[in-house]
């Protein structure tokens, strides 16, 4: 048995164990429970009365039906154990490409396209088609198809926005595509303009007045603060080296160079802090679907004490 | 030696990681224990930016964020809106990201409904939902936020909610907290809001640890308080926890301390890495030189 078949032997070995211990235990592992909540319970008018399912602790739901088990506040939610298993297995789909590309790792990266895809078109039409364009330009019918809670005049002006989503679209024509090019072009420019005013503001005169600091720093009883003087040095001759690094129009020789070295350093440590937030980052994720696997799905541990008593 | 961490399979690396995070977790989820933890600078002008805030004083709190981010960024969404409960603020929820509204709705379900059961929405919290248009949408809000949102995530009409009589713009915020995974993000609100604005809108932030860096340019003027990843989260959960979580504070209240333990573990071992990855690179270019 060479070393590729060792490794699924022993995982499909402790699959088997999981969903053994799953079926054998009391409590189903991963199993969601939900709490009932009428809403609008106090509106005589019961067109406006429905029930609202809320996430609720396994523990909380033992405890009701110890006192009552005939109670339906509490309930189990087939849909979201179902929703918290394939969550688990996709985690596990992912993460076997730490071991080699595989048929499940492509099953779920090809989901989490399409879902996300159809997610966004979905959210896209009804957060900005609906009330950002056909709410201004159809509102009565908006508020009585969709929203509601409309308040809005027609506003002829965006009729425009209408005329170039539908140019955009044009692009899908073999021979109408240069028409696109138009709304294009003026997305490329608002969105440049924003962002270039955007910038330089915050980015640009900001930084500039940032930088501009005391390098003798009185504490609040006028006497000399040393470590701050030090702080208010440092990031000013960091600025500076850092700046010297990125001025090629006299050569990196002499004290230039020696500046220029110093921007250097001051530019690895900072790709260091990087790197290690980043880190930290990436552990964190990682250390949140762990917890997802061990707490949520096997019931392993219980941090939250969600399955007290249980 | 030298030969054998030269040609060792990086799965044995994703291995010892896996293990290194897994086991403290489950150390810690059997035990409870959690980290000591001394805030630093920036998560206490955090914290004082919304201690210092009065009963009934709204504050903004800008959702962008994902599941995908959820581990990093979770606990301390979960803490903004703790803190702000306790200081009986009038919270305003927005999400600039398409599935910020989720996160929000988790919180409200979360904090708001299972301790605060006494807030009532439209009064106390109101959710206005996501916007597309990134910071286009900031741009605009910064002046007219009902050119906009004309409803909240329900579709409720923004003028039948109470709490929004008093808000115009988000000039009208007290406070805006950000919790941000990305682009639109931290570095957006500082660029069309607190920085065109800077004596009327105060910004505070928490992000993921690969933008903090980026972010820290911002400090103190732009930006006067900004929680970098889980550390700062947890930082910042202390502080809350300490002055507002009482005795037996409740478990879900010490979620990102409770992560600093496979934090503690993983980064160990990554330095070990980088140490033995080192001394290797540089033995091996001996060798080659030698030959």
């Amino acid at each position: 048995m060479n070393r590729h078949n060792i490794f699924w032997v022993i995982l499909i070995s402790l699959g088997v164990l999981i969903l053994g211990n799953a079926f054998l235990s009391e409590y189903f592992p991963g199993s969601v429970y939900v709490k009932a909540v009428e809403v609008n319970a106090d509106d005589p008018d019961h067109a406006n009365q429905w029930t609202k399912y809320r996430n609720a602790n396994p523990r909380d739901y033992i405890k009701a039906e110890a006192e009552d088990p005939n109670q339906v506040v509490y309930q189990f939610s087939l849909s979201r154990t179902i929703g918290v298993w394939v969550a688990a297995l996709f985690t596990l789909f992912i993460f076997s490409f730490l071991y080699r590309d595989n048929p499940f790792y492509k099953i779920a990266e090809a989901v989490v396209v399409g879902v996300s895809a159809a997610y966004w078109m979905v959210v896209a039409f009804w957060t900005t088609i609906v009330p950002n364009l056909l709410g201004k330009l159809i509102p009565n019918t908006i508020k009585e198809w969709a929203m509601p809670g409309l308040e809005a005049e027609v506003e002829f002006l965006y009729i425009f926005p209408l005329i170039l989503g539908i140019m955009l679209l044009m692009r899908l024509s073999p021979k109408g595509g240069w028409i696109s090019r138009w709304p294009l072009a003026f997305i490329i420019g608002t969105t440049a303009g924003i962002r270039l005013t955007g910038f330089i503001h915050a980015d640009f005169l900001s930084q500039i007045r940032n930088t501009i600091m005391p390098i003798w720093v009185a504490d609040s009883s006028g006497m000399f603060d040393f470590w701050g003087s030090l702080r208010s040095l440092i990031i000013v001759l960091g600025v500076l080296a850092g700046i010297v690094y990125f001025f090629f129009s006299i050569e990196h020789k002499g004290w230039v160079g020696k500046i220029a070295r110093g921007g250097i350093w001051v530019l690895m440590i900072t790709f260091g802090a990087a790197f290690g937030y980043t880190v930290m980052g990436r552990i964190a994720l990682l250390a949140i679907r762990l917890e997802f696997l061990m707490d949520d799905w096997l019931w392993i541990i219980d941090p939250g004490l969600k399955r007290l008593g249980m | 030696m030298i030969q054998f961490f030269s040609k060792l399979d990086k799965r044995w690396i994703f291995l010892l990681m896996f293990l290194s995070v897994i086991i403290p977790i489950y150390i810690i989820g059997k035990t409870g224990l959690t980290f000591p933890e001394v805030p630093s600078v920036l998560a206490e002008n955090t914290f004082n930016a919304i201690d210092e805030l009065n009963e009934g004083d709204p504050i903004l709190l800008a959702f962008d964020f994902d599941p995908a981010s959820e581990g990093e960024l979770g606990p301390m969404a979960t803490s903004f809106t703790l803190h702000a409960c306790k200081k009986k603020l009038k919270i305003y929820f927005i999400a600039l990201w398409p599935v910020g509204p989720q996160m929000i709705d988790d919180n409200i379900e979360k904090v708001i409904m299972a301790d605060f059961p006494h807030m009532v929405y439209g009064k106390d919290f109101v959710n206005l939902g996501f916007k597309p248009g990134n910071e286009g949408v900031i741009k605009v809000i910064v002046t007219d936020l009902r050119e906009l949102y004309t409803t909240d995530d329900k579709g409720t009409a923004i003028n039948d909610i109470p709490m929004m009589e008093s808000i115009n713009s988000i000039q009208d915020f007290e406070l805006i907290a950000n919790v941000s995974a990305g682009y639109p993000g931290t570095k957006e609100w500082v660029q069309y809001a607190s920085t065109p604005y800077p004596d009327k809108i105060k910004l505070v932030g928490g992000c993921t640890g690969v933008q903090a860096p980026l972010l820290y340019p911002y400090i103190p003027d732009q930006l006067p308080g900004l929680l970098g990843a889980i550390k700062g989260a947890a930082e910042y959960e202390a502080l809350v926890i300490n002055k507002y979580g009482g005795e037996d504070p409740d478990p879900k209240y010490l979620e990102a301390r409770r992560r600093m333990g496979p934090q503690l573990v993983a980064h160990i071992f990554i330095i070990i890495l980088i140490i033995i990855a080192n001394i290797v690179y540089f033995s091996e270019r001996r060798e080659a030189a030698r030959k």
